[in-house]
């Protein structure tokens, strides 16, 4: 075990995917000085600047490049900066990349990382703080992941650079920070959930930073007499329907909470699952927590309400179980 | 007025201009650092003050002005008011945007100011297209447009310059060449002379103007404006300057050269340049003294009166959004 902070888990992991294989490298601005938050700190003076490229204030072109690059044997790890700027690349990801193996009858693929920092952090306000992940879950050709600690920021990237299908990756503002223990050894298969706390009485489903705020949460509530599960789905697409189902199966109630808007949102395509597969388990209202359809303001106290908190969770899942 | 005097006035004018935008970003940085009153991240404009002096003085209250993340001169020099900007940098009540933008979303629509922008190069086709509308509407009104070095490598610059040429629009796109994008130095990832080249590939008149150089640059303003409100098409002036700070007031912008930054300070500052041409023009140490400290006097109360200021009501979190299906009736 190792401790590392959540920013210098997928910067290990991707420093080892480097190494061991030539084919991988980075593109995006600002890379030789680490980028916005340090994401590829020391990598250039490592790996030089044809592996770790800087590049104009480009985004369309940085996504269309490493496409086709990606098209050609490479297999490029792409840095958006602030998920908010890849939406000026959204030609290129979601008409070209996502669409390009199956209209082209399967002769291509576009085995590729796309970073995109998401999240609301220190009063970024509306064009910097967004979290769209459930846009990228709606586009077919796309896988979707949402780490939320150091271990699984490790893990998750090395399977993301194995992939051979597009990866949308990611990473939350505001756990760069985050300490933990990491096992270098450990691998984890895309697409299933982490079960971060056991529980009987309810399922809190949730991903990114709102999944360690279900594990407070839960915390919070084993000290009122709830006995609370948490499933940190982790991987957006494909999603462990496997995990929650049975767990709901086990708890008979749910609370999905999410830090985007709740109106669209994922958890909305989490709830339905859950009625169509274990609909016959649930023993208490659903609860579904997000953002309000609203933008993110700069002041702090207007950011604030567009946050999902402890308390709420807490709430929520006592709500669920009648209380 | 004789034509001495006149220049005396409009230098004293650019002066003064340069000092407030100064002493204002100043206080913003005090805020930011010394009181932690900014939450957001600041982009200050020091150095760079001779461009936005210069550039603006040719523009009146009613002409329409776009501007980047690196707008409050720009801003302040179209004539917004020093207390709704800090304000708005303080996320308060008052703000020129109620609290919601910050910094890089400033906007005063009220002189004419349609917004800084989050996202780089994204003010270039807004800009054509608000050019656009007042030429529909017959309007003699013109637009500015100022963005970075950077931004000439997004797409939309190349789409909203075109855009402008091939509908002959009164557009005057400034291009604020401080020499760097964020950490990287901006000829190291642009192919090419830059601006005024790509400018004039695709039909426009380009200009390249020392931007640290208040006078040079409200001359040639001056020249462009005239050619662009007689109907002559737009106009692309490309100004050097130099971005003395790092890329945000909390970047210390270690990727620099040693040195860099206090040589251009010391040499190249427009402040101290417009003084000398003041001095020249006749006007004594204590004249400029003077203009210098009414700006200081003017940006440190305007400090304390924006952090004086109340945060908004919560319920603004909801408001604004949209009229059918608002949040404020139907959150979720
Ligand atoms: C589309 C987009 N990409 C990246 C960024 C991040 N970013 C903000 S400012 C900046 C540098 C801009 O350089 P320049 O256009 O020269 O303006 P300056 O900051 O020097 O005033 C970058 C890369 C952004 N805001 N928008
Ligand atoms: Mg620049």
């Amino acid at each position: 075990m190792v401790k590392m902070t959540f920013v210098e888990a997928s910067r290990e992991a991707l420093r080892e995917m480097m190494q061991a294989d030539e084919t991988v490298w980075c593109v995006g601005e600002d890379l030789g000085r680490g980028s916005v938050f340090g994401q590829y700190l020391g990598l250039q003076d490592e790996f030089g600047p044809d592996r770790v490229a800087d590049t104009p204030i480009s985004e369309a072109a940085i996504m269309g490049a490493a496409f086709g690059a990606a098209m050609v044997g490479t297999r490029p790890v792409v840095e958006m900066r602030f998920s908010d700027f890849a939406l000026c690349a959204t030609d290129e990801l979601v008409n070209q990349i996502a669409k390009a193996r199956f209209m082209f009858g399967g002769q291509s693929r576009a085995p590729m990382v796309i970073r995109k920092p998401i999240g609301l952090w220190r009063s970024s306000a509306a064009q910097h703080s967004q979290s769209l992940e459930s846009w990228y879950v709606h586009i077919p050709g796309l896988v979707v992941l949402c780490p939320a600690t150091p271990q699984d920021n490790y893990s998750m990237m090395k399977a993301a650079i194995r992939c051979d299908d597009p990866v949308v990756y990611l990473e939350h503002k505001n756990i760069w920070g985050m300490e933990g223990e990491v096992d270098t050894s450990l691998e984890i298969e895309l697409g299933k959930a982490a079960v971060r706390r056991q529980g009987a009485d309810v399922t809190l489903v949730s991903w990114s930073d709102t999944a360690n705020l279900c594990v407070q949460a839960a915390k919070t509530l084993a000290a009122q007499g709830v006995d609370a599960e948490v499933i940190d789905l982790r991987s957006l697409w494909p999603w462990d329907k496997e995990a929650v189902v049975s767990s709901v199966r086990k708890t008979g109630r749910l609370v999905v909470a999410h830090e985007s808007v709740a109106v669209g949102g994922f958890g909305a395509e989490v709830v339905a699952t859950v009625v169509e597969q274990a609909g016959d388990a649930l023993r208490g209202p659903v609860r579904r927590l997000g953002a309000p359809r609203s933008l993110v303001a700069y002041a702090p106290n207007l950011e604030d309400k567009m946050r999902v908190t402890e308390q709420m969770i807490v709430t929520a899942a006592k709500e669920t179980m009648g209380k | 007025m004789s034509t001495a005097d006149h220049n005396t006035k409009r230098g004293r004018d650019l002066l003064a201009m340069m000092e407030r935008i100064r002493a204002f970003e100043e206080q913003a940085c005090l805020a930011a650092e010394r009181d932690k009153l900014v939450l957001g991240a600041i982009h200050p404009s020091i150095g760079q003050e001779g461009v936005a002096a210069g550039v603006m003085c040719n523009f009146n209250r009613d002409d329409i002005l776009l501007s980047t993340h690196r707008g409050h001169g720009h801003t302040l020099a179209k004539g917004a008011d020093p207390l709704a900007m800090m304000r708005e940098l303080l996320g308060r009540e008052g703000g020129c945007c109620g609290g919601k933008g910050g910094s890089m979303h400033i906007a005063d629509f009220g002189v004419g100011m349609l917004g800084a922008n989050g996202v780089v190069g994204a003010n270039i086709t807004i800009a054509a297209g608000a050019a656009h509308g007042l030429k529909l509407q017959g309007s003699d009104r013109v637009v500015v447009d100022i963005f970075g070095d950077g931004a000439i490598n997004r797409g939309p610059f190349l789409e909203g310059v075109n855009w402008a040429s091939v509908f002959d629009l009164p557009i005057l796109f400034v291009c604020e060449d401080n020499q760097y994008s964020a950490t990287t130095k901006t000829s190291s990832v642009t192919g090419g002379p830059g601006a005024a080249a790509r400018a004039e590939s695709l039909g426009l008149r380009a200009t390249t103007v020392d931007g640290n150089d208040a006078e040079a640059v409200a001359d040639i303003t001056a020249e462009i404006t005239a050619r662009i409100r007689a109907g002559g098409g737009p106009e692309m002036l490309h100004a050097i300057t130099y971005r003395r700070t790092g890329h945000t007031s909390f970047d210390p912008a270690g990727y620099r050269p040693n040195g860099e930054s206090e040589h251009e300070a010391k040499t190249n500052d427009p402040i101290a340049r417009q003084r000398a041409v003041l001095a020249g023009m006749g006007l004594s140490t204590d004249e400029l003294d003077a203009i210098h400290a009414a700006a200081q006097s003017e940006m440190v109360q305007v400090l304390a009166d924006a952090a004086a200021t109340p945060f908004p009501a919560d319920e603004m979190a909801l408001q604004d959004v949209q009229d059918i299906g608002s949040p404020a009736q139907e959150a979720y």
